[in-house]
């Protein structure tokens, strides 16, 4: 089935368990652990190749991961003129009640998201994978259709539908949208897709023996959903949760745009550093940030350890049964939340083309024309763009590369470890604060990477830092599919590590390539938590742009950028859904009854 | 190739190979290993999982380091080169083809790297696909391939540089026993065509009795024996190996005061082992096909009288389950293979009686451990 956006994102957590290549084996000797091992053995010049590229990765990811977080820690000790402050800012920030209430904010609006979104995502997915509904492929992309557009899009679109001069205003009475309710509302929108993602996979894992197992013993309905369903897919849920959480907490587009005067986390750091440039209450605000952040990844991570593999090589597929009442029921809710989907992402769309909201409803390309082009923010669209590729190109090279050493190359143990946890890292730093470490880090004029500060690079950077885990869990999804052995082969027949990475590694994981390389597309154009407190007055970004017209007032022009915003991922997701096929008919000879969706 | 003195009785030699994991507390995966393989024999690795075999193959191949101990290698002292440095052929159990080569390419893909010309490899590519029995697969990808195709594949692929030492790790166990039976011979008249020396990891005994020159039993890391199919298999040099290698019976007997041995009431036809004591317990071994169940008479040597407890048809010969009488044996089941004939004439069903007799020279003792 073709699916459009059926890979627009990687959910964060691996999303299959490696398919072997060959007829799964018995577990051999602790020595059979794959790879080469390393010790007494002399290392050999090629190899020493490999170490000193792993050491540039290593060095790479020392300064633009854990330099910049180590830097908001130190600020948040230190004063404006760097000396040593203690706990000062931490008891200033403890003695404003204003700041506490934001906690509290960003807490319960984003657990009431989690509350909402992750039920409703889990039957979405139950309802494409355990019904007999028709057109699930397009349901799915449907629902996926969030991930083209920055998050505040969502926001704007609400404005539009139950703002002050919103469509249904006369019906809301005294209910208004500026506050939690179009927060949460918005939140919804935006980490729909993500659960949804996490949710297909797991319950896709469940083995049809089970249920037939349940069936031969005269089984209820009700009691296979809780002690076979749930169960095989709670870490699932699990993830989807935590994603949703940290994606709530850390957002700062949707209170930005719609917060109205509700303060949360995120926005108390926009402020302060923005506002007021007080970086070291900042650094306090984006540790408060920070801290349960990393804790509930810190738990996810622990969690999704525990998890075995559930199917083996052995599993069979579930099939669903025909069931009327029920599919009919899944389709209903199905197409009730593809329509809301479709019905917020086009209003924001519909407005870009409305003459004079609310009181001139004719269609022209004014907000194009005049807001964007007369208004010169279009470069910011060019700037974009060129961000997007620069990600899409030099992002999947470096990850895969040192996904590879990592995985396949042998030696140096302990940089490895180093390596391996900057590389995830990332997942538990809200955009937010990476952005503000990279300030702290790159902003002193002692640094020589200084030169970097407001430059499209330092987008670049922090752009494919900040999505980083998630791109090199699926190389390592990749690597881990490829036989143990191909070095091992390689070094037998007196060819280089290299010569093998290029002549098969990458070619054999070129759709993991292309997949790093479309996320990262698709992530750079629509950020906007990582890039805000970078971006230099040559450097804006469209998706900031759309703050910035929020600001002043500018809707229709910010609905007008957010709709070439989407355009672009759209048009972006059709040309790597292209590549993608044109390889898979290119590598089909080889791959054989390989499976690809 | 260098040449060596030692060249024809020992091609690789290991001295004193140890391996430990994870420090000085962890895992002893190896102990002391002497091993001296002789140019152009197939060398067998037997033992069950966990026993270091695999282990071992990795460290002559150079892809695990050992913890102490020297491999020599025709003369040349190989103990710390690197993999690329080393000069040896492998074949893995899982094969490892470049899934997106072809056969061909495959095949040739330690020739490239040596900068052969164009020709040259082509016709070295045909040539070891012909010696595989796959001359017209060359354009094809191991996908496309049988798993004992891939599996000739990577033989040919290991065998393109003209290695002087080919390695085999468990090369058969992904195939179907149809397949196995069929390739062990294949590959044995193969490596006895290029007269290359060849070490072969396998757990599985019929395979390596079948196809080595020699056969390494090993258990826990360490030699239990080194021999020859028939000797391990007729004269094993400890329980292990008689265990581990057939179908055994193992017995527990008593040393009397003469030196002889005594299974319960019955007084054997076998001398204790030097440094047993008077009542000393030892354990007696003999395989079930040898026990003489026709013509055995009260006089002859040997003779027991034990019941048939269970009869178990296994084609070329039936497998009697049974228990001695007066006690002999504990309760230690014993097994006799009989072939079609024997049960022809003796047609016994189960709780009848049977006189066995086992001749001396096929019983082996060992000291209890």
């Amino acid at each position: 089935m073709s699916l459009l956006l059926s890979k627009a994102t990687v959910p964060p957590v691996p999303p299959l368990p490696p398919v072997p290549s060959t007829p799964p084996v018995p577990p051999l000797s602790p020595s059979a652990a794959r790879g080469i091992a390393f010790g007494a053995v002399r290392t050999h010049w090629t190899d020493r190749i490999a170490h000193a590229l792993l050491w540039a990765a290593a060095l790479a990811l020392l300064c633009f991961v854990l330099a910049p977080i180590v830097m908001i820690l130190a600020k948040s000790v230190q004063n404006r003129d760097g000396t040593l402050a203690g706990i000062a800012h931490f008891r200033t920030y403890l003695a404003t009640p204003a700041l506490w209430h934001s906690v509290w904010n960003s807490v319960w609006v984003s657990t009431l998201a989690t509350a909402i979104t992750v039920p409703l995502a889990f039957t979405f997915a139950y309802a494409l994978t355990r019904s007999r509904i028709g057109a699930k492929g397009l349901l799915r992309n449907l629902a996926l259709i969030p991930l083209l557009a920055p998050s505040l899009l969502a926001a704007i679109s609400f404005i539009f539908w139950f703002g002050n001069q919103g469509l249904l205003k006369p019906y809301m009475g005294e209910l208004q949208i500026y506050g939690p309710l179009g927060v949460v509302g918005a939140l919804v929108f935006a980490t729909f897709p993500h659960a949804l993602m996490i949710l297909i996979t797991a319950l896709s894992l469940t083995d049809a023996q089970l249920y037939e197992a349940a069936d031969a013993l005269g089984t209820s309905t009700v009691r296979k959903f809780f002690t076979i369903t749930v169960p095989a897919a709670r870490y699932g849920l699990v993830s989807a949760a935590m994603v949703v959480f940290t994606y709530a907490i850390s957002d700062f587009g949707i209170p930005k745009v719609i917060g109205g005067n509700f303060h949360m986390l995120a926005t108390d750091i926009y402020k302060l550093v923005i506002g007021m440039q007080d970086f070291s209450q900042g650094a306090v605000v984006a540790l408060m940030l920070l801290v349960p952040v990393l804790v509930t990844y810190c738990i996810d991570a622990r969690v999704q350890r525990r998890q075995m593999a559930q199917m083996s090589a052995r599993s069979v597929p579930y099939v669903p049964r025909r069931s009327r009442r029920f599919d009919l029921a899944m389709a209903a809710f199905c197409w009730l939340v593809a329509a809301l989907m479709v019905a917020v992402m086009g209003m924001a769309i519909y407005a870009s083309f409305v003459k004079l909201w609310p009181y001139n409803f004719s269609l022209s390309l004014n907000h194009y024309r005049v807001g964007l082009v007369e208004g010169g923010v279009v470069a910011s669209w060019f700037n974009s763009l060129k961000l997007a590729l620069a990600c899409a190109l030099i992002g999947p090279v470096f990850i895969f590369t040192t996904a590879y050493l990592l995985e396949k190359t042998r030696g140096l143990p302990w940089l490895r470890g180093f390596v391996r946890l900057m590389a995830v890292l990332p997942m538990g730093v809200p955009g937010l604060v990476l952005g503000l470490g990279y300030i702290l880090f790159f902003v002193p004029a002692a640094n020589p990477l200084n030169v970097l500060y407001q430059t499209l690079g330092i987008l670049v950077l922090v752009t494919i830092v900040h999505y980083y885990a998630s791109c090199h869990l699926t190389a390592v999804t990749a690597l881990k599919q490829l036989d143990g052995e191909f070095e091992a082969v390689s070094a037998s027949l007196k060819v280089p590590f290299y010569t093998t990475f290029l002549r098969v590694t990458v070619p054999a994981c070129l759709p993991a390539i292309v997949e790093i390389s479309r996320y990262l597309f698709i992530n750079a154009m629509t950020t906007v938590s990582a890039v805000v407190f970078l971006y230099g007055t040559d450097t804006k970004l469209a998706s900031v742009e759309i703050v910035n017209l929020d600001e002043s007032g500018d809707i229709g022009p910010a609905a007008a950028m957010a709709t070439l915003v989407v355009l672009t991922c759209a048009s972006a997701c059709l040309a790597y859904h292209g590549l993608q096929r044109w390889l898979e008919r290119r590598t089909q000879a080889w791959r054989g009854a390989d499976e690809r969706d | 190739m260098t040449t060596s003195p030692t060249r024809h009785d020992s091609y690789l030699s290991l001295k004193g190979i140890q391996k430990r994991f994870g420090g000085a507390d962890g895992f002893t995966a190896l102990r002391h290993i002497d091993l001296d393989v002789r140019e152009g024999e197939l060398l067998c690795f037997l033992g069950p999982s966990g026993c270091g075999k695999t282990t071992l193959l990795r460290i002559i191949a150079g892809l695990e380091s050992q913890t102490a101990g020297t491999i020599l290698q025709a003369g040349r002292d190989i103990s710390t080169l690197p993999p690329m440095e080393r000069d040896y052929g492998i074949v893995f159990q899982s094969y490892a083809l470049f899934p997106n080569l072809t056969v061909a390419d495959n095949v040739a893909y330690g020739l490239v790297n040596r900068r052969m010309p164009r020709e040259q490899r082509r016709a070295r590519v045909a040539e070891l696909l012909t010696l595989v029995g796959l001359p017209e697969r060359g354009a094809q990808y191991p996908s496309q391939l049988s798993g004992g195709q891939q599996q000739r594949v990577a033989i040919a692929r290991a065998l393109a540089t003209s290695p002087g030492l080919l390695l085999l790790d468990e090369p058969l166990s992904a195939l179907d026993a149809r397949v196995r039976v069929r390739l062990r011979s294949e590959i044995r008249a193969l490596q006895q065509r290029l007269n290359i020396t060849t070490i072969l990891v396998t757990h599985d005994q019929e395979e390596a009795l079948s196809m080595a020159d020699r056969i390494v039993v090993m258990n826990q890391g360490a030699i239990e024996q080194i021999g020859t199919p028939a000797q391990i298999y007729q004269r094993p040099a400890t329980p292990f190996a008689a265990d581990f290698v057939g179908k055994t019976n193992m017995l527990p007997a008593t040393v009397d005061s003469d030196g002889h041995l005594r299974l319960g009431e019955r007084r054997l036809q076998c001398i204790a082992p030097p440094g047993c004591c008077t009542d000393d317990t030892v354990q007696i071994f003999f395989r079930p096909e040898d026990v003489c169940v026709r013509g055995c008479d009260q006089q002859g040597e040997n003779v027991l009288d034990a019941t048939v407890d269970k009869i178990e048809f296994l084609g070329a010969f039936s497998r009697l389950t049974l228990k001695l009488a007066d006690g002999a044996g504990a309760s230690a089941p014993l097994y006799a293979d009989l072939s079609l004939n024997d049960m022809h004439e003796l047609r016994p069903s189960a709780g009848d009686p049977l006189r066995l007799a086992i001749p001396a020279d096929r019983l082996r003792v060992f000291r209890q451990p």
